[in-house]
């Protein structure tokens, strides 16, 4: 499969040995198999070693590899029947989220979605899956459709961040995302949010206020992205893999500090490797989600979500301290 | 224009630097400068006016000759917005941890306490504005320049809070470079939090009052700043979410002076008001008068 990362090569180099010497006793007529098993049974190894003990910084490359699924590569996996929905009514479709009505066991839900391009046309269309309000806008406006119908909402994150250009701030980035995150903590349906690639910022937030978040194992989510924290630390971006690892950006960190409920498991090698079975885990973990917050009436949903971010943050009290 | 490509660059004179006008060291070894106690005078940032830093304190550190609001440590704004003597200061003891073990974030804390000698980079209490109860919120740029990670956060959202329990209105003095990066994700979730926080007081019917004060960046801008019940920005406040120069990455393209400045966002919707420092405290009573309970028909 093309598209390995750095961390995988062994593993190219000793597939191709592999592939190298049965051609070559193929060719002569020589029986090689006792080494290649045994070559076999060491890639096997070698797999286990590489994909058990994945680094931070490999997990920010994984999250970031171009043949990632995005949402729209796993909605048909996830769910039937998906029509997609557009607009903001105020200003503009804007392509760096999707959304719309699909059924998830049967039953209609709203999915919204950053969505990414496929190559650099469809890139160029979505802003690489960087919305601008309008994007914020829309993805309200079908959550707020779904809480008239009482249909329970799926999120997909996974964005670098808000389109950072002069339009957007035209437009009132600021007072969209602001909007998204208090007006989602509102809603009076079951919201769920999944990281499936990189959550980056508030541009990730703004379709992130779930009573559930939950994240791909290789997903990764933060307040700045390593490269803008690299350069401000180190004036320096390419040190973005020092600074992945300093940043506490991937799913068993952010368990660890109570921001996510689950981690979605992925299939060896990452979600690229196999989107239906990503799909199929990400079902299989919404379900059992689902069916969790179905126990909640609208009042219980809202002080569900209440509660989960209100519990959010670590710090001291409890010493007074003189301020000047 | 083809010529331009040949014109010739003009070469200035240079002067030895022991030779050279009111700068450099050698001056100031040969003539001693004349005392001047520290901090006596003071020199605004943008048109360069010297003035006396008495006179500059009664003008509210507002430059008498171009206008510029220089940025306030919180207690100052306390000081010029409450009535005297009314504060009463919450949540004092909540201070920040450094719970990633970010690189440098301990050693940088204690650095900002020292310099802006607060614990935070925000002041919480209550108070009154011309005898009206009020609870509010007082950020301040000198503390780690006004960046919102746990601490911050959760003393926001237990002042709203507590001014949805006891009913009163909530004033928010917004300035802030965004999120605390040390805090990585911790502080973006922060952004949620007080923002749910306000979903639930604007629930209960209560006013809040958001009042941007140059800058107000990032973070900070796209949650509690931009949900005010009425939004006021000070003269010239730069606002925004994403940082100009990152803007001009993107765009490969300089933008114009006044971008993300108070008067900018006004004409592009996003502000109620645009308030002098003068004239703040008189405009935030009024309207929390206008939204007083006992007054009406």
């Amino acid at each position: 499969m093309a598209g390995e990362l750095t961390f995988e090569q062994p593993l190219v180099e000793l597939r191709k040995k592999i592939d190298e010497l049965k051609q070559f006793g193929q060719e002569k007529g020589i029986d090689f198999s006792d080494e290649i098993s045994r070559l076999e049974e060491r890639y096997a190894q070698l797999q286990h070693e590489i994909y058990t003990n994945v680094t931070p910084a490999q997990k920010m490359h994984l999250a970031r590899h171009h043949q990632r699924p995005t949402t729209l590569d796993l909605i048909p996996y996830v769910f039937t029947d998906f029509i997609e929905l557009h607009g903001d009514r105020l200003f503009g479709d804007d392509m760096a989220v999707v959304g719309g009505l699909a059924r998830f066991r049967g039953t209609p839900v709203t999915v919204i979605g950053h969505q990414r391009g496929k190559d650099t046309k469809d890139n160029i269309a979505r802003f690489f899956g960087s919305p601008h309000p309008e994007g914020f806008r829309k993805a309200l406006r079908l959550m707020q459709q779904a809480e008239k119908f009482g249909r329970p909402i799926i999120t997909f994150i996974d964005t670098k961040g808000a389109y950072p250009g002069n339009t957007a701030e035209e437009r009132g980035q600021s007072e969209a995302i602001a909007r998204n995150l208090r007006d989602m903590a509102m809603l009076k349906v079951p919201v769920i949010c999944v990281v499936i690639g990189e959550g980056g910022s508030g541009g990730a937030l703004a379709l992130g206020v779930g009573n559930r978040v939950l994240m791909l194992e290789n997903a990764i989510y933060a307040a700045i992205s390593p490269n803008g924290a690299a350069s401000i630390l180190w004036k320096d971006a390419s040190k973005a893999d020092q600074a992945a690892e300093a940043m506490r950006i991937t799913a068993s960190d952010l368990l660890e500090m109570k921001v996510i409920e689950d981690i979605v498991p992925e299939p060896r090698g990452g979600a690229h490797r196999d989107y239906e079975a990503t799909g199929l885990a990400i079902h299989e973990s919404l379900a059992r989600h689902l069916d969790e917050l179905a126990l909640l009436d609208e009042q219980g949903l809202i002080n569900d979500r209440y509660e989960k971010f209100r519990k959010i943050g670590q710090y001291a009290s409890g010493r007074i301290l003189p301020n000047s | 224009m083809f010529k331009d490509l040949f014109q010739k660059k003009r070469k200035y004179a240079t002067l030895p630097p022991d030779r050279s006008a009111g700068s450099g060291e050698a001056e100031t070894q040969q003539r001693p400068k004349r005392e001047i106690p520290e901090g006596l005078m003071n020199k605004c940032s943008k048109c360069g006016t010297i003035q006396y830093s008495k006179e500059l304190e009664k003008n509210l550190k507002v430059c008498p000759s171009c206008g510029h609001h220089m940025r306030l440590n919180a207690m100052e704004r306390i000081a010029m917005t409450l009535d005297e003597g009314s504060f009463v200061e919450h949540d004092n003891d909540v201070v920040s941890i450094d719970p990633l073990e970010f690189p440098g974030y301990a050693g940088k804390l204690e650095e900002q306490k020292l310099k802006s000698g607060l614990n935070e980079a925000v002041v919480t209490g209550e108070g009154a504005i011309n005898g009206q109860p009020v609870a509010v919120a007082v950020m301040s740029f000198d503390f780690f320049s006004g960046s919102m990670g746990s601490a911050v956060g959760e003393k926001i959202t237990r002042i709203i809070e507590h001014a949805g329990e006891y009913g009163l209105p909530l004033i928010i003095f917004s300035t802030s470079g965004g999120a605390r990066m040390q805090e990585s994700i911790l502080s973006l979730m922060q952004m949620a939090k007080t923002s749910a926080a306000l979903g639930q007081f604007a629930e209960k019917g209560g006013l809040y009052l958001s009042v941007i004060t140059d800058p107000t960046m990032g973070g900070v801008s796209a949650s509690f700043a931009m949900l005010g019940d009425i939004i006021i920005a000070e003269p010239k406040a730069a606002f925004g979410f994403a940082g100009r120069i990152v803007i001009e990455q993107t765009i490969r393209q300089k933008l114009p002076d006044d971008f993300q400045t108070a008067e900018f966002n006004m004409q592009h919707g996003q502000l109620d008001l645009v308030v002098h420092r003068k004239e703040m405290k008189a405009m935030l009573g009024k309207l929390i008068g206008m939204h007083s309970k006992k007054e009406g028909l």
